[in-house]
């Protein structure tokens, strides 16, 4: 069995009365791209928060690597990289003296700081512009720079959260990308939160669904796929019509007794593979 | 280096990297040698005016016609300027993203907080050191006159005085940096309250005094005096007041009490200087309320901000 690097515990935030995660058990194991899905207001944020010892639980307890957040939160940050929502930086500081500035926080001496800042630069593809004002950057490669942040300091769990948000389809792909890199090449453990689920199901070897505070499934993909949609596939039939399908084919089979609804299949690319397909051959 | 050494030193390079900084060094800069040219010139004029003894600290307290005295200046814009250094400290770091990417590196929450602090109490001192020096080269230089001991003492208590009253606005502004979750709601805060204890107050404090303790032509002399107590402890909660008082007695070495003690006593009348320990005595009252009006600045701000939730909305 793989060590559990993060543990949450009827871990439970309340804000004004209401609880906005409620007693959440959450395992995170060695290795794993763990992808914490939800909605618009799920709480994501604030677990994540209260795993960095940002904001404290209202009841339960959140570990990682087995230092509970609230109690010890430097032993936690030492070796946990965070990527906040809107990741921000200093505007009128380069991107090198950004990453120079969390290297100094973490107690990274200079020299080693330099070569770490260099590499990461080149990782993420910031080299040239290295000694520019991040208040140049576009919004995808502020993005980046966030990935090059949480890459710098060398951790061993990494926090993303919504790393993929206001970035083009070419952009998603490359910090996909980063992140499986990152988690093979690095080991590094990732907890990656997101609503797009295409992405989720992308990169991520294990998912956690949270709803209004509760976790409401939590497992592999292929079990949580398997147990939802079993009874679904057992009463779905597929057709293939010669010509065109009309509204009249449609109407009619409708009418067929026992038929609850008749739908219209869309292609099997979606739009964002063709829009990248399409900037890829440029 | 610990994490406090980083955001201090951090925090410093932005402030005097600043144009913010570059600005405001610039206009105290040009008054302060404009006010050493034009006392140069016109020295024979302002003889009368001109204390034998003190000499050298004249150059703090004339104010040569339409040209304020530079101890004016400080108690005038130095609330602008400590406002300037603060009002967006907490603030602008949340809504551009930075504070928690900053906090969640391995550092406390009230490092980050106290870096600030340390940096802008800094970079006022760095400010203010420069122009007291550059004032001084120009009196040497130009005038050829050398401060005697004394003036030195004084002017090095002078700068404290400046360093904590400056300091108490920048601790002004950095509360409400974090109270305020806007810009621009803080710097307008900020600028109200300068307005309030800079002009309102007095205001305020005699409409109150006229109320508990109305004056009319019969009036006692005790009556006067419980008036005027009144309209000077209200007074005296206003930073600028308690700093005027202690520029005065400072750098006006007859000065020996103020208000109506004064008046009764009649003390001011005769204009023979104090001693520097005297002066202390007269202002150390007004001394320990600025500091505690700093003080109090300074901890409401780590309260509310080790107790507020990090993200911007
Ligand atoms: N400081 C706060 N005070 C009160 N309520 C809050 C606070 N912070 C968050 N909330 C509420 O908590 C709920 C969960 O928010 P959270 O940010 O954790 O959701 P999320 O899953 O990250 O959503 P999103 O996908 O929009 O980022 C929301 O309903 C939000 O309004
Ligand atoms: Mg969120």
């Amino acid at each position: 069995m793989k060590t559990v690097i993060l543990e949450a515990k009827n871990l439970t935030k309340v804000y004004n009365h209401t609880k906005v995660v409620d007693s959440i058990n959450l395992q995170i194991e060695e290795g794993e791209i763990f992808g914490f899905l939800g909605p618009n207001g799920a709480g994501k944020t604030t677990t994540i928060l209260m795993a960095l010892g940002l904001t404290e639980p209202s009841s339960g307890e959140i570990n990682v690597f087995g230092y509970n957040s609230t109690k010890e939160p430097l032993k936690v940050k030492k070796v946990t990289s965070y990527l906040p929502e809107n990741v921000g930086f200093y505007e009128d500081l380069t991107a090198q003296e950004n990453l120079k500035y969390i290297t100094r926080l973490n107690g990274i001496p200079d020299k080693k700081a330099d070569k770490k800042i260099e590499e990461v630069l080149e990782i993420v593809g910031l080299s040239e512009v290295a000694k520019t004002e991040v208040g140049k950057f576009s919004k995808g490669m502020k993005q980046r720079l966030g990935m090059g942040a949480v890459l710098v300091k060398e951790p061993r769990l990494a926090i993303l959260d919504e790393p993929t948000t206001g970035i083009d389809p070419k952009g998603v792909e490359e910090i996909l990308e980063l992140i499986v890199r990152m988690s093979r090449e690095r080991n590094i453990t990732v907890l990656l939160s997101s609503h797009l689920l295409y992405q989720v199901q992308k990169i991520c070897t294990k998912i956690g669904i949270i709803s209004q505070g509760r976790i409401v499934a939590q497992g592999s993909i292929k079990e949580i796929g398997k147990s939802l949609l079993k009874d679904e596939k057992e009463n779905l039939l597929e057709i293939k019509v010669a010509n065109k399908l009309t509204s009249t084919i449609m109407e009619s089979i409708k009418k067929i007794e026992g038929v609850m609804e008749v739908e219209k299949k869309s292609p099997d690319h979606s739009l964002e593979e063709i829009y990248i397909k399409y900037f890829r051959e440029e | 280096m610990s994490g406090l050494k980083v955001v201090f030193w951090k925090e410093l390079a932005d402030y005097l990297g600043s144009r913010k900084f570059l600005i405001l060094f610039i206009i105290i800069l040009i008054s302060a040698i404009s006010i050493v040219f034009i006392l140069s010139q016109n020295i024979g004029e302002y003889s009368s005016e001109i204390s034998k003894d003190y000499v050298f600290l004249n150059f703090f307290t004339i104010s040569l016609g339409a040209l304020p005295s530079f101890i004016f200046f400080v108690s005038f814009f130095g609330p602008l300027i400590g406002i300037i250094f603060g009002f967006d400290a907490i603030n602008s770091e949340r809504s551009k993203g930075t504070m928690s990417t900053v906090l969640s590196q391995p550092i406390y929450r009230d490092t980050l907080i106290n870096g600030k602090f340390l940096a802008g109490f800094a970079t006022i001192s760095i400010m203010l050191i420069s122009i007291i020096l550059i004032i001084l080269g120009l009196e040497l230089g130009v005038l050829g006159i050398v401060p005697n001991l004394e003036e030195i003492s004084r002017i090095i208590v002078f700068f404290i005085a400046s360093v904590i009253y400056i300091g108490f606005w920048m601790s002004l502004g950095i509360l409400f940096s974090i109270i305020f979750r806007q810009t621009t709601t803080s710097a307008l805060v900020s600028v109200m309250m300068w307005i309030f204890f800079a002009f309102f107050v007095l205001m305020i404090s005699s409409v109150i005094a006229d109320q508990v303790a109305p004056l009319n032509q019969n009036s006692t002399l005790e009556m006067v005096a419980k008036n005027e107590n009144i309209k000077s402890m209200i007074m005296h909660i206003s930073p600028v007041v308690l700093f005027q008082e202690i520029t005065i007695a400072l750098l006006n070495p007859s000065a020996r009490a103020f208000g109506i003690s004064a008046l009764i006593k009649g003390s001011n009348l005769l204009p023979t200087p104090l001693p520097l320990t005297q002066s202390l005595m007269v202002i150390w009252p007004q001394f320990v309320g600025l500091i505690a009006l700093m003080l109090i600045c300074f901890a409401v701000s780590y309260v509310i901000f080790m107790r507020q939730e990090i993200r911007a909305t």
